[in-house]
């Protein structure tokens, strides 16, 4: 049962951080996003985290998949000239496929790199 | 992030300890700030430390100007006392919730590690267990074995306890019948009503997998309402 429970928990808030410092033993290079604010109805509250190695692997999330594309796009250039950066989501519009969120909400996101 | 707080980080994790990390959103700057101490490379003024330490109490994350408190708290935890069949489906549903569980059943052939492989166990009288287990409001109890001289102990001490949530099995009848015995035992009429029963929400649950899906659906009902 151990096992199977630490796989239906493989999304929540504590493995974010375990994947990261998996990572980063493997010699990856590692980013953290946190969602830091939010405005209207976002789909994941404050404090919700996704980490992404430098292949592009990600774990955890920061919106219902609306932004994750765009925040593992600015996570490798946080990885790349290590500034931390604050990066605001606000709603997409559908015509113009930009980023954001459909649901009407805007959300502040943090992108640091594990040094 | 500096690699030493994401180990520190995850060290309180391992231990159990409320932690909140604090970030300068300008200059990427951290500090984890303990109950009693501090670590990292930021020194949070006085009022953010106040705000980080209430923060863990209320188990929330904000941003004041460029400053963001994130609260590390340990898994919420769920006592289920019985470890009956209906332990079971509940323990899966609640592990993927992020409840951290331990099961009381002084019945020598239930609370078996077979039977619930990886889930920590107590063989003591309930109301002995629950008195060790440091019960808080981050806690839910729930009471499956509907034997009053297992459940009735458990629910005393729950009674008395700051856990946010207590539910226990049994049909209408038999949670009438318990009201009349902690009533007897002179438990107020108050405390006793805190008690959720008949268990669950109804969903019309019949089997075992069902029950504890309205189980856990109360429990979170409980909780959110409650914060």
């Amino acid at each position: 049962m151990k096992e199977s429970v630490k796989e239906n928990n493989l999304y929540s808030h504590d493995d974010v951080l375990e994947f990261a410092d998996k990572w980063r033993q493997e010699g990856k290079q590692v980013a953290i996003a946190t969602v830091v604010n939010t405005w209207g109805s976002s789909p994941r509250p404050v404090g919700s985290q996704l980490a992404i190695d430098i292949d592009g692997n990600m774990v955890g999330s920061v919106s219902g998949g609306c932004i994750e594309g765009a925040v593992v796009h600015e996570a490798k250039q946080v990885m790349a000239n290590n500034v931390p950066k604050l990066i605001k989501f606000g709603v997409s519009d559908e015509m113009a496929w930009e980023v954001g969120l459909a649901c009407g909400g805007e959300v502040e996101v943090y992108v640091e790199r594990i040094e | 992030m500096h690699s030493k707080i994401l180990k520190e980080l995850l060290s309180a994790r391992e231990k159990k300890l409320s932690v909140a990390l604090v970030s300068d959103l300008s200059t990427g700057r951290q500090a984890l700030v303990y109950k009693d101490s501090i670590f990292g490379d930021l020194e949070p003024e006085e009022e953010i430390l106040n705000h980080a330490r209430d923060n863990l109490i209320h188990d929330r994350s904000t941003r004041i100007d460029q400053i963001f408190i994130q609260s590390f708290n340990p898994p919420k935890r769920l006592i289920i006392v019985g470890a009956v069949h209906i332990a079971q489906p509940l323990i899966e549903i609640a592990s993927t919730t992020g409840f951290s569980i331990t099961v009381v059943d002084p019945r020598g052939a239930f609370a078996t590690s077979s039977r619930f492989p990886g889930i920590d166990l107590s063989e003591e009288w309930p109301d002995e267990a629950l008195k060790k287990l440091q019960i808080d409001n981050r806690t839910a109890i729930v009471t499956l074995t509907h034997d009053p001289k297992l459940d009735d102990p458990a629910l005393e001490v729950a009674l008395d306890s700051d856990a946010f949530y207590i539910g226990s099995l049994g049909s209408k009848k038999t949670h009438a019948k318990r009201i009349d015995r902690l009533t007897e035992a002179g438990i107020s009429t108050n405390k006793i009503e805190k008690i959720h029963g008949p268990i669950g929400l109804p969903i019309g649950a019949k089997t075992p997998a069902e029950i504890a899906i309205s189980i856990m659906a109360q429990i979170t009902q409980t909780l959110h309402r409650s914060t």
